[in-house]
């Protein structure tokens, strides 16, 4: 019989229906749903049966037929290259999708950096979001993936700080200044927070500061 | 100027092709080999058995990748601590010597800091500067100068080491091969945070003993202290373990931090042994010593001793581990924080 781990890490065969640059360096690539999922899990993506796939969250809605991963091209690494030449119609190896970043409909924040937008995007698309607010951070005014998504669902409860652009209802500076300087932070709801291991790092450092307990921080490092 | 490759960290079939693709002969790979993990030489120049055409010809196009420690603080108890610079301009990582009556053990990094930021740890707040090189990691035991002594390696240091799989597997490799430093698998011990490719690739390709980062056995305690449970969950870690034939010698051990009033209690007590049923182990549990900005706080002494014997009564073998170097920082991370130059505030991407 196969073992748990034998099923988690069984790749299938999935083939690729899109793959488009959506920003300097920065990919949406679409694919035939091969299993269900929850808002906020993640898929391994491989492009050879021979090298360890490379970690996903999943983008789109539970309910989608495609499956969306965001991703950044990093010229130096092994499968991102590789992905932002595939076309519509390629192979492509899928693992099942697994992981615990998952929310439910009680009061939290959301926060992302860059790519680290991804599960609250399935969570948006899946139906979640009264009682949350999303603050996104990145560098330039194109690095506020699936804005047009979220600013008719989260109205003011979607902040993007942008540390290099301004731009209109764009906060100006770091997530992690706008983090400091917000007032009535709240500490009883919980927060979420996707993206760089050194972005997590020192927001969760900061809310610690700010009077959030600890054990009400969930993070997910994009390591 | 061109940056050399180095020699030291290279595998014997790596120093084969070197020694092919410079003309020289064949038996030059296991001789450059010898100098390189046997013998206590700092260049190529002095590898006298090999022509002065093989020497020219090598340091042509290799630094032999010897690097000494800039600095060393030395503890009351005997447990030193070593600074050595890295390829990377402005960061350093640490070494920790800890000798004991018998034992003399050495503490090594696998990265410049780490990317996995568990809650309680140093290095994780110092984020993620780079992959060591498995000359880097060699050198580390190559440049110390208790080199002799040494009974013991552990991979405890900075860093997550089946984060960086290809230059751990290759540094084992030397440690424990004929051509290389001959030590046995046993005396040597990787430690995981349970990054389950790793494991995997670890626990087939080597014999060295494994220790698991638990620090709670509630899966969502875990998740709060160590965001790496989101991922990787404990019981799928285990699950691995379980599967695995470990043979009669090697050890897999569990790591378990003391958190004051958070998984001290008799329902962690309890779970553990729910959870670590079936599995032949050890528990280590080691005191916390504070860190900068922490919301945790160290057990104290005797419910650190009650804890252990509690394990004990249920069967499982557990120690209380020594702290040793307190007054030099021997916390992981906190020495080579000091000496970090912070990167550049616009590189970061929120
Ligand atoms: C749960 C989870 C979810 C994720 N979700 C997303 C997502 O939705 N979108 C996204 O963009 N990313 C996501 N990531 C990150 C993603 O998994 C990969 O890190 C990324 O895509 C890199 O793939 P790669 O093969 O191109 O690079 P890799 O080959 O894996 O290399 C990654 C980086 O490490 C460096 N590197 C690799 N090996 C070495 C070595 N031996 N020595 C020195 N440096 C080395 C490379 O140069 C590169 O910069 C997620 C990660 C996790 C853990
Ligand atoms: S405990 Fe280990 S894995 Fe966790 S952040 Fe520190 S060095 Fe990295």
């Amino acid at each position: 019989m196969e073992s748990q781990t034998e099923q988690k890490n069984k790749l299938s065969t999935t083939i690729v229906l899109e793959n488009k640059a959506i920003a300097p360096g920065v990919f949406v690539l679409k694919y035939k749903k091969v299993k269900s999922f929850t808002a906020g899990q993640y898929i391994g993506l491989t492009t050879d049966l021979g090298v360890t796939p490379r970690l996903y969250t999943i983008a789109s809605g539970e309910n989608d037929t495609e499956v969306q991963v965001l991703y950044n091209l990093k010229d130096d690494g092994w499968l991102t290259p590789r992905l932002s030449e595939i076309k519509p119609g390629s192979e492509l190896y899928v693992t099942n999708p697994d992981g615990d970043f998952i929310d439910d409909e009680s009061p939290a924040w959301w926060i992302a950096s860059g790519t680290g937008i991804a599960p609250y995007s399935a969570m948006i698309r899946s139906g979640l979001h009264k009682n949350k607010t999303l603050i996104h951070g990145g560098r330039y005014n194109h690095s506020f993936y699936f804005e047009n998504e979220f600013i008719p669902i989260l109205k003011d409860n979607y902040i993007r700080c942008c540390s290099q652009d301004k731009g209109e209802g764009l906060y100006h500076g770091r997530l992690t200044r706008y983090l400091q300087d917000v007032e009535n932070l709240p500490t009883d709801c919980r927060y979420f927070i996707c993206g760089s291991p050194e972005m997590v790092v020192e927001v969760r450092d900061l809310l610690i500061k700010r009077g959030v307990k600890y054990d009400k921080i969930v993070a997910e490092i994009y390591f | 100027m061109m940056v050399k490759d180095t020699l030291l960290g290279k595998t014997l079939e790596e120093l084969i092709q070197i020694t092919a693709d410079l003309k020289l002969p064949k038996f030059a790979a296991k001789q450059i080999a010898d100098w390189l993990y046997k013998k206590d030489i700092t260049s190529i120049e002095e590898m006298s058995n090999l022509s002065a055409k093989a020497r020219a010809a090598l340091a042509e196009k290799y630094d032999m990748g010897i690097i000494l420690s800039t600095k060393v603080e030395s503890s009351v108890d005997g447990t030193k601590k070593y600074l050595y610079p890295t390829n990377l301009a402005h960061q350093f990582i640490e070494t920790a010597y800890i000798p004991d009556k018998k034992r003399s053990t050495l503490c090594v990094s696998s990265q410049v800091g780490c990317k996995m930021g568990c809650l309680f740890c140093m290095t994780g707040k110092q984020g993620f500067q780079g992959q060591l090189s498995s000359g880097e990691i060699i050198n580390q035991i190559r440049s110390l100068p208790e080199r002799e002594n040494l009974t013991n390696i552990v991979y405890m240091g900075m860093g997550e080491p089946l984060d960086n799989v290809p230059e751990l597997m290759k540094s084992l490799e030397i440690l424990t091969s004929d051509y290389g430093m001959a030590m046995s698998p046993r005396r040597i011990t990787v430690s995981t945070i349970g990054i389950i490719p790793g494991m995997i690739e670890f626990l087939n390709h080597s014999e060295c003993h494994l220790a698991v980062s638990l620090h709670t056995p509630f899966e969502d305690e875990r998740k709060r202290l160590m965001p790496v449970q989101n991922v990787y969950p404990i019981k799928d870690v285990l699950q691995i373990i379980r599967d695995f034939d470990f043979g009669l010698q090697r050890r897999i051990s569990f790591e378990y931090i003391m958190f004051k009033g958070i998984n001290d209690t008799p329902a962690h007590v309890k779970e553990l042994c729910r959870i670590l049923d079936g599995i032949k182990c050890r528990i280590n549990l080691i005191r916390f010593h504070p860190i900068p900005d922490t919301p945790l706080e160290g057990s104290d002494e005797a419910t650190m001793e009650d804890f252990k014997e509690q394990l004990v009564k249920k069967g499982i073998t557990t120690t209380v581990r020594r702290s040793r170097g307190l007054d030099i920082f021997a916390a992981c991370g906190l020495l080579s924080t000091k000496e970090l130059v912070k990167r550049q505030e616009e590189e970061k991407d929120f």
